[in-house]
């Protein structure tokens, strides 16, 4: 059996009165790349803060590398890459600085791999961090997480408010960890097409709840969009196990739905449905049918 | 055999949608096979390493390696170790029976598509004999003003 990277057992967390993590329990395998969605405030940070030992596991268990990272910080931070969407870096530093004093605490930095990325990234090395764009910043960010070739790469939302050539500067680094080195990455976005290339496996999260998970593939499988007509534009569709989401659009709904569709189908049938069209859905839709009617209820 | 497979990297140009119900890999295993059989690809032919798709198409890696597997248990690729991915020599007999199967697919869409707005069997026919003439005259023109 293949040692896991990350195993969580039934993490609760409670901030006042917030619950940001109602019994979550996941394990990251090695190689792979675990794509974390949710909508803000659903908490894909404060799983992320546990699993760097900034929080420590007060309901539940938390074990990295088969250790409680908060027991064993040297141990597990230095086998971890971190990347948040703050980016907090010394500001008075120059990048050169902070990459240096950053060197001394990772016996496995790699000088030439640094090189190389500030030559891509064409950073000059000896600008300070406070007269860094947001698009540098976050270049320079990233170098400071891959430099070590982390075990384990943890990416909180490393794309937001970025445009396009620095977010596929990230991508890159996250392939290439993978692709040459087996490396592991979680990565929280709310950019759902990218996750849906970029992640082999998908944590969905909400209201601290792990709603759905499963290789990205089988996620799919899953999830059907059908297209149904009805003779009648007054014609309201009846509860049916298994549909997840639906919505009108004249004579014509659109339904989301998931597990048996057999039974979906005769029962839209029964009511006179027609189904007209059948196609897998796509990470976008799931999410929406799953985390956006939650939000709804939430709210109303 | 060894020059056969020459090193030759070919840059591949595959298109993902992640609109179109189609598992990625499964996207990159029928573009593949495409270039294949339209020659775009030839016997020998080196794919791109796994990282370097990976990126030019900004897929998790694990996508690629699918899909390669894929490709290599349909005996359509062969891995030599410690260089690279290659097309096999016995995708080049498979080359017309892959061409055929491309078509077949077309013609299901086509007789699938025609089933749904009523038109007949004949009536398919009978448009297809229509195209072609019509082709084969733009066809005749062109070479004229050659």
């Amino acid at each position: 059996m293949t040692e896991r990277v990350v195993q969580v057992e039934h993490l609760s967390r409670q901030f006042g009165k917030t619950t940001a993590l109602n019994d979550v329990s996941l394990t990251l395998e090695p190689g792979l790349v675990y794509g974390l969605v949710g909508a803000n405030g659903a908490g894909k940070t404060t799983l992320i803060k546990h699993l760097m030992g900034l929080l420590r596991a007060k309901h539940g268990s938390v074990k990295v590398f088969g250790v409680d990272p908060v027991r064993e910080p040297v141990n597990v931070l230095s086998r971890i890459g971190y990347l948040s969407e703050q980016r907090d870096l010394p500001e008075w530093m120059q990048i050169d600085e902070m990459l240096e004093y950053l060197s001394a605490f990772y016996p496995a930095w790699d000088r030439a791999y640094v090189a190389e990325l500030l030559e891509t990234f064409a950073l000059d090395a000896s600008k300070k961090v406070k007269q860094l764009s947001k698009g540098m910043r976050a270049q320079a960010g990233l170098i400071a997480a891959v430099a070590h070739h982390p075990e384990l790469l943890l990416l909180d939302e490393p794309s937001t408010g970025l445009d396009a050539v620095v977010r596929k500067d990230i991508l890159n680094a996250v392939i290439r960890a993978v692709a040459d080195n087996g490396r592991t990455v979680l990565f929280s976005s709310h950019l759902l097409d990218e996750v849906e290339l970029m992640s082999d496996h998908v944590f969905m999260i909400n209201q601290g709840k792990l709603v759905l998970e499963g290789s990205l593939e089988d996620i799919r499988e899953q999830h059907q969009v059908l297209s149904v007509r009805f003779d009648s534009c007054n014609q309201s569709l009846p509860k049916i196990d298994g549909i997840l989401a639906a919505e009108r659009h004249g004579k014509q709904w659109h339904v989301v739905c998931n597990g048996n569709q057999a039974h979906v189908r005769q029962t839209l049938a029964d009511v006179g449905g027609q189904v007209e069209h059948l196609r897998t859905a796509s990470l976008q839709e799931i999410f929406v049918a799953r985390v956006g009617r939650a939000r709804q209820s939430e709210e109303g | 055999m060894q020059h056969l497979y020459n090193k030759h990297e070919v840059p591949v140009h595959i298109e993902l949608s992640v609109r179109d119900g189609v598992p990625i890999y499964r996207q990159i295993v029928n573009q593949v096979r495409y270039l294949i059989a339209s020659g775009q690809l030839d016997v020998g032919d080196e794919l791109p390493p796994i990282r370097s798709l990976a990126q030019q198409l900004q897929v998790t890696p694990n996508t690629i390696v699918k899909a390669y597997d894929t490709l290599h248990a349909e005996g359509l690729l062969v891995k030599r170790h410690g260089s690279g991915t290659f097309v096999s020599e016995q995708a080049s007999p498979l080359r017309k029976s892959e061409q055929r199967r491309i078509l077949t697919q077309r013609a299901d869409a086509l007789l699938a598509e025609a089933r749904q707005l009523n038109f007949s069997f004949a009536e398919v026919l009978e448009l297809l004999e229509k195209r072609q003439t019509a082709l084969d005259r733009i066809h005749s023109m062109e070479k004229r003003h050659d």
